[in-house]
């Protein structure tokens, strides 16, 4: 990619925000987000992220992008995962190790049931008061 | 078939033991007995945070927030909320509330967190910067480059009222404006990564969740001041942040958020990477630069201060890395909505890595003026199996050790000062009546005494006499003499050192000989530590009415110190005995006495 003017910044973040809205982002409803920072992946994030891909692949699931993000501040709890599905509400899971990952693909997306025991609540997210 | 609605029932530890499970029971069976099984699921979460009001009930999608629940709720709940679609009131924390969506808005607890650093943390993916730029990522870069001319960024952020988050807290605005006034020429602009007391990582975190919001920071710096050139002094032992640090410098290049020309707005900034060895003292400022340089970490004396020679001895500002994480909110926002945020002398939130003997450990950010009380009970869910807390660590090995009393004391620079504690970066070490302060003490004074880079004799020899003395204390030899030593020396060290590491060095000994007095007169005149934590004066024996002879501490035993017959009382032997305290641990019958 060339480099930006300033057009071209306004015009990038114009779209970014728009398929971020429409939470669809290249033609995926649903989304698994993984925190990867230091915390998560000593507690066996990078696991647990290969666990939810290898099941999805098994699955032949092909509409759910699984995404990685930084610490969520959960450390008590890590791995955490996020998760969001179309008309289901958006869940943080925390301690999810491989086997819960699979379960997440298998009761979360394909038969849309909340997971026991796992679902923790996100701290404050918004800057706007 | 997705559901239609979900009943959350907290499974924390408080609520199950507050007839949560049956709560939860009496849920599905009316569920079950309504004939909505395809349309409702009930699930059993982890702890949500609010256990004094508990068992908590939530209800999605519409995010009703039910507190103090009991079974016999379960079918009001159902009948009423799930299938009449009517609130339930004399359940809400709001009690007077009638509308159906009544979330966590009202309840104070949940709006104790405010994220500004962290606000894409855990949030966009950090590897990629069009997930930054879609969250108003370099925005504030560009509203600098085209409609804001340097002095008017320098005077956004002094009202803004910003002050330094490294732990000294020198207003940020005032930083700026010193290097600006320099004559023009080569000015640099450094990013200080080098996070290393025990129990922090905050800006490892947000370099790792968001570090293009560093980077963004830094270009708005430098235009500031006149800078062209960046470095990010990061320590070596945070490879994934200097990963997706590279990551993100390489991604900024190739659209020319870095570089020369950026944006096609005459104005040129370029970052690179400079790798410390993980030395505490390089996280002084004039250390660092030294570093940079290839010397020696090494303070020097101040003045002349970075903002006038700095690095290769140009005008140079060092900011710490939740200080410029602030910044593009700031240029966004304004500094007067910043200014809002906090307490009279402190502005804006302070990130802090929560750790200790804390249920909920956690990286989180609060306003400036939140108390300790609310941090550690309220957010951070109290202390871990239902003990006594004894005192909170703030600032590292440089910070002081803050008592019960101040519990309610709201949190800013100033007021940590006052009990003699610091801001610090924002570790914030959580200590319970398992602790012995002493003990504390001379952890982190050994840390200290490790680090101190040896140059002047304060922190050199001050730090080793502090160090022993502690150790005599905890052996059980320790005399008044040694306190009023100790106290001498700090205070020597305080005034009389270098750099910051040898000047706040004797912190965490001057705050626990004025709070914890009591402590260490009991490891002098009684030699007695009761927490248990110094070996040397410790016994352990064994009860011969209540050892049944089961033999789990013999098995334990790693010196083979204790005998005895199956089935009958067992004995230890004082001499052998190395006070690892396993079989203290190990007995079910409360048999081994520890004294």
């Amino acid at each position: 990619m060339a480099k930006l003017t300033l057009d071209d910044l306004r015009k990038l973040r114009d779209e970014k925000q728009k398929a971020i809205e429409k939470r669809d982002p290249s033609n995926k409803d649903a989304q698994i987000i993984v925190g990867m920072g230091t915390c998560g992946i000593a507690a066996g994030a990078k696991e647990t992220f290969n666990a939810i891909i290898d099941e999805l692949d098994a699955k032949g699931i092909s509409h759910v992008l699984v995404r990685q993000t930084g610490c969520m501040g959960l450390c008590h709890s890590e791995p955490t995962v996020e998760v969001i599905v179309p008309n289901m509400p958006v869940v943080i899971y925390g301690n999810v190790n491989a086997e819960v990952g699979k379960q997440i693909v298998n009761d979360h997306i394909v038969n849309k049931h909340l997971i026991d025991n796992h679902i923790c609540d996100k701290p404050a997210m918004d800057i706007v008061r | 078939m997705a559901y239609k609605q979900y009943i959350l029932v907290c499974g924390g530890t408080a609520c199950e033991s507050n007839r949560g499970i049956a709560l939860f029971d009496a849920l599905k069976k009316a569920v079950a007995e309504n004939g909505l099984v395809n349309d409702v699921q009930v699930v059993r979460t982890g702890c949500l945070g609010f256990c004094e009001k508990g068992p908590i009930v939530k209800i999605l999608h519409q995010d009703t927030f039910y507190v103090e629940v009991t079974p016999e709720d379960a079918e009001v709940i159902v009948k009423e909320h799930i299938i009449k679609g009517r609130v339930v009131s004399r359940l809400l924390y709001d009690k007077n509330q009638s509308k159906i969506n009544v979330g966590i808005e009202g309840i104070d607890f949940y709006q104790k967190q405010f994220r500004i650093v962290l606000r894409n943390c855990g949030v966009i993916d950090p590897d990629k910067i069009d997930e930054y730029i879609a969250r108003d990522g370099y925005k504030a870069l560009e509203k600098v480059l085209f409609d804001m001319k340097p002095q008017d960024v320098i005077d956004e952020v002094s009202k803004s009222g910003l002050r330094g988050r490294g732990g000294a807290g020198f207003p940020t605005g005032k930083k700026w404006s010193f290097a600006a006034l320099q004559p023009a020429g080569q000015k640099y602009m450094v990013c200080n990564a080098d996070e290393g007391d025990p129990g922090a990582y905050m800006d490892r975190s947000t370099l790792e969740g968001d570090p293009h919001s560093v980077l963004e920071a830094m270009a708005i710096a430098g235009y500031a001041i006149g800078a062209s050139k960046g470095f990010i002094y990061i320590r070596a032992e945070y490879p994934l942040a200097i990963q997706r640090l590279e990551n993100a410098i390489a991604q900024a290049r190739e659209y020319g958020l870095l570089g020369e020309d950026i944006l096609g707005s005459g104005f040129s900034f370029d970052i690179e990477i400079r790798l410390g060895a993980g030395a505490f003292v390089c996280g002084e400022e004039t250390a660092l630069l030294a570093s940079i340089e290839g010397m020696r970490g090494m303070p020097r004396p101040r003045p002349p201060f970075p903002a006038v020679k700095g690095l290769w001895d140009r005008p140079t500002v060092i900011n710490n890395v939740e200080t410029l994480a602030n910044i593009p909110v700031i240029i966004l926002k304004g500094g007067l909505w910043f200014s809002k945020i906090g307490t009279a002398t402190s502005k804006g939130t302070k990130v802090f890595a929560l750790t200790g003997k804390i249920n909920n450990s956690g990286l989180i950010e609060v306003p400036m003026g939140t108390t300790l009380r609310e941090i550690i009970f309220d957010i951070g869910g109290g202390i871990r199996g239902g003990k006594a807390f004894k005192a909170a660590q703030t600032g590292g090995p440089s910070g002081g050790m803050i008592p019960p009393q101040f519990l309610d004391t709201p949190i800013d620079y100033e007021n940590l000062a006052k009990i003699g504690s610091i801001m610090g970066s924002g570790g914030l070490i959580v200590m319970d009546e398992d602790d012995c302060i002493p003990n504390i003490a001379k952890f982190y004074l050994d840390f200290t005494v490790d680090e101190s880079c040896g140059k002047c004799a304060p922190c050199r020899i001050g730090g080793r006499k502090l160090l022993n003395y502690l150790d005599k204390i905890c052996d059980g030899k320790g005399t008044h003499e040694d306190i009023e030593n100790m106290r001498e020396i700090s205070e020597a060290m305080s005034r009389a050192s270098l750099c910051g590491l040898g000047q706040t060095a004797s912190n965490p000994v001057q705050s626990s000989l004025r709070y914890f007095m009591d402590e260490y007169k009991e490891h002098i005149d009684g030699k007695k530590c009761r927490a248990g934590k110094c070996k040397n004066l410790l016994r352990y024996t064994i009860d011969k009415n209540k050892c049944v002879g089961c033999t789990a501490c013999a098995r334990v035993c790693p010196v083979n110190a204790i005998a005895g017959e199956r089935k009958q009382p067992h004995t230890i032997d004082g001499e052998k005995c190395i006070k690892c305290g396993q079989c203290y641990e190990v007995c079910k019958f409360h048999a081994v006495n520890r004294a």
